[in-house]
């Protein structure tokens, strides 16, 4: 009886106030921490659109390096828009068909069989290669041991082995997520498995496939390492992917950056800029392709 | 067009355990079987390997026969794709496909098995959703998806998807287990005025339902943790409720289980 005495007399009576005082430190600690992981990020957006918006124009977006010095003014970064598009795009068009497939394979076929383990393994092991060794192999294994040419598909094809697991992971965790009970009524109605997962099980999973698709897209696209060893960086408009050196946005970076010149620097800057709005750009166009899928905008 | 299922020796088997002991019964056309008993007694399993969803469980497997009129389901020659077709199958939780339509979600088992021409599909889709006493809810809005109806609408909406494909038997899963009484009533003159057309075979706890909308009723019980279900006795249902064979049947009606 002493406890209950103790109690209040009414419990709609609001709570202690060290209950309160807990409460209020969590809040802020959350926000603190909300904060301090936006900083970096805002600090980013903030130099690069800064640096960039220099020499962000119409002849920065329309003009090459080509016989053009570090030193001088002008010049631009469309050999690099270019080549950048064309190896990225190859590198989805591959990685995409390629990785989803595979995730398929493994969430609705191989259920844990020896072959799945063995996949799934390897796919780990991929997600961990260091981008540099991904250069290093297609230099080893396309251009020297095939004795192919320096170009941009070479460079698509050591993207495409950094792209592959992430695109392989994505799909799988959303496949997985899609309901048991989803696969069962199109089983139900007899609809034949593959005929499922095409038309019940993927297009479910589909905008969670289309975000992890375009994370491996923006990351791919920011990779310098890979492609500094296999699209032998020219500073002339080739718009040929599978011929020929080639130019790409993220080795532009490199190669203005590294010149003491602040036309050079400022040219590194703009660069950087034109890259962040090209990722943006996929990702907003990304978002509207799943947004119109879906029954309920019509 | 409906068809009698006779089943005879059959064992349902999940990995090692073994899940349905041993059941023989007979399901009459144009008529509405229900299964009652205790959870994990084996109904629903039973009920799945009368169109062969239960092998769809990883390591899952059925021994004995079971005659669709003369065809044995089990045979090795048959496609249990094909059996499908002609045994339908309404869920427990209303499971409408997310990414499609009223009209789609209705459409899904013919345009998924490749049935084409819009006049055609039309005509199917409204006919099932009529036939689901749904139509006069839904008809203006055919193209909003179908997730977006009510729990009830939702169930309806799955019996309409599961009989466009013109089955001869359909399959019932505890179809109202997650509906209110209103929905639950709905679904349950839609069940009797199906049974002209179709051999319905109910799994249900709710033993008012079982005699409400049911000819024929099946016991199962199971002897205790851990061992297969088994049938217990199958028969009218107005005997099954007033004067079972059985003392377990009794007791079970009667709320005296155990």
């Amino acid at each position: 009886m002493t406890t209950l005495s103790r109690t209040k007399s009414s419990t709609l009576e609001s709570v202690s106030a060290g209950r309160k005082a807990r409460d209020r430190a969590a809040k802020v600690f959350v926000y603190l921490a909300f904060l301090l992981a936006v900083i970096p990020l805002v600090s980013v957006l903030w130099t690069v659109i800064s640096n960039g918006a220099k020499r962000f124009d119409g002849v920065f977006l329309t003009h090459s390096m080509n016989g053009l010095a570090s030193k001088d003014a002008g010049g631009g970064a469309y050999h690099a828009i270019i080549g950048t598009l064309e190896q990225v795009g190859l590198t989805t068009l591959i990685s995409v068909p390629l990785g989803v497939l595979t995730a398929v394979y493994l969430v609705e076929y191989a259920r844990n069989g020896r072959l799945g383990r063995t996949i799934s393994f390897f796919v780990d092991v991929m997600t961990g290669i260091p981008s540099i060794v991904s250069g290093l192999f297609v230099l080893a294994f396309w251009l020297l041991a095939l004795g192919m040419d320096f170009s941009g598909f070479a460079g698509a094809l050591s993207l495409t082995i950094l792209m592959l697991p992430t695109v392989v992971r994505a799909t799988e965790e959303m496949l997985k997520l899609v309901p048991g009970d989803l696969k069962e009524a199109a089983y139900a109605l007899g609809v034949p498995r593959w005929r499922t997962i095409m038309f019940v099980v993927l297009p479910t999973a589909l905008p969670g496939i289309v975000s992890g698709v375009m994370l491996a897209v923006a990351r791919v696209m920011g990779e310098t390492a890979p492609l500094l060893l296999t699209i032998f960086i020219t500073k002339a408009i080739n718009t040929d992917p599978f011929s020929g050196a080639q130019g790409s946005l993220p080795t532009f970076i490199w190669d203005q950056s590294t010149d003491p010149n602040t036309n050079a620097v400022d040219r590194a800057w703009a660069g950087a800029l034109v890259l962040i709005l090209l990722i943006m750009l996929l990702n907003l166009a990304a978002r509207l392709v799943a947004w119109l899928r879906k029954p309920s905008s019509r | 067009m409906a068809k009698r299922i006779e089943v005879s020796g059959l064992h349902a088997y999940y990995g090692g355990t073994h899940a349905i002991e041993d059941i023989s019964m007979t399901i009459e056309p144009r008529s509405v079987t229900a299964f009652i008993g205790p959870s994990g007694c084996g109904k629903s399993t039973f009920l799945r390997t009368l169109n062969r969803m239960h092998e769809v469980i990883p390591g899952a497997r059925v021994e004995g026969k079971v005659m669709l009129d003369d065809e044995d389901l089990y045979a090795s020659s048959v496609d249990p794709v094909a059996v499908r077709r002609v045994v339908g199958m309404v869920f427990q939780r209303p499971n409408p496909f997310p990414t499609m339509s009223i009209y789609d979600n209705v459409a899904a088992g013919l345009k998924l098995n490749g049935v084409r021409g819009k006049r055609r599909l039309d005509e199917i889709v409204e006919e099932s959703l009529r036939g689901a006493n749904l139509w006069n809810e839904v008809k203006d809005r055919l193209g909003k998806p179908g997730a977006g109806l009510s729990g009830g609408q939702q169930q309806r909406l799955c019996i309409a998807r599961a009989i466009a494909v013109q089955p001869q038997v359909l399959l019932m899963d505890e179809p109202c287990s997650a509906l209110d009484p209103i929905s639950t009533l709905a679904i349950e003159d839609l069940i009797g005025k199906l049974k002209s057309q179709y051999t319905i075979v109910i799994v249900t706890h709710n033993m008012q339902q079982a005699a409400r909308v049911s000819d024929r009723t099946a016991f199962f019980n199971i002897a205790g943790t851990g061992k297969p279900g088994k049938l217990i006795e199958i028969d009218d249902t107005s005997k099954i409720f007033t004067n079972p064979e059985q003392k377990g049947t009794e007791d079970y009606i009667t709320g005296r289980f155990g």
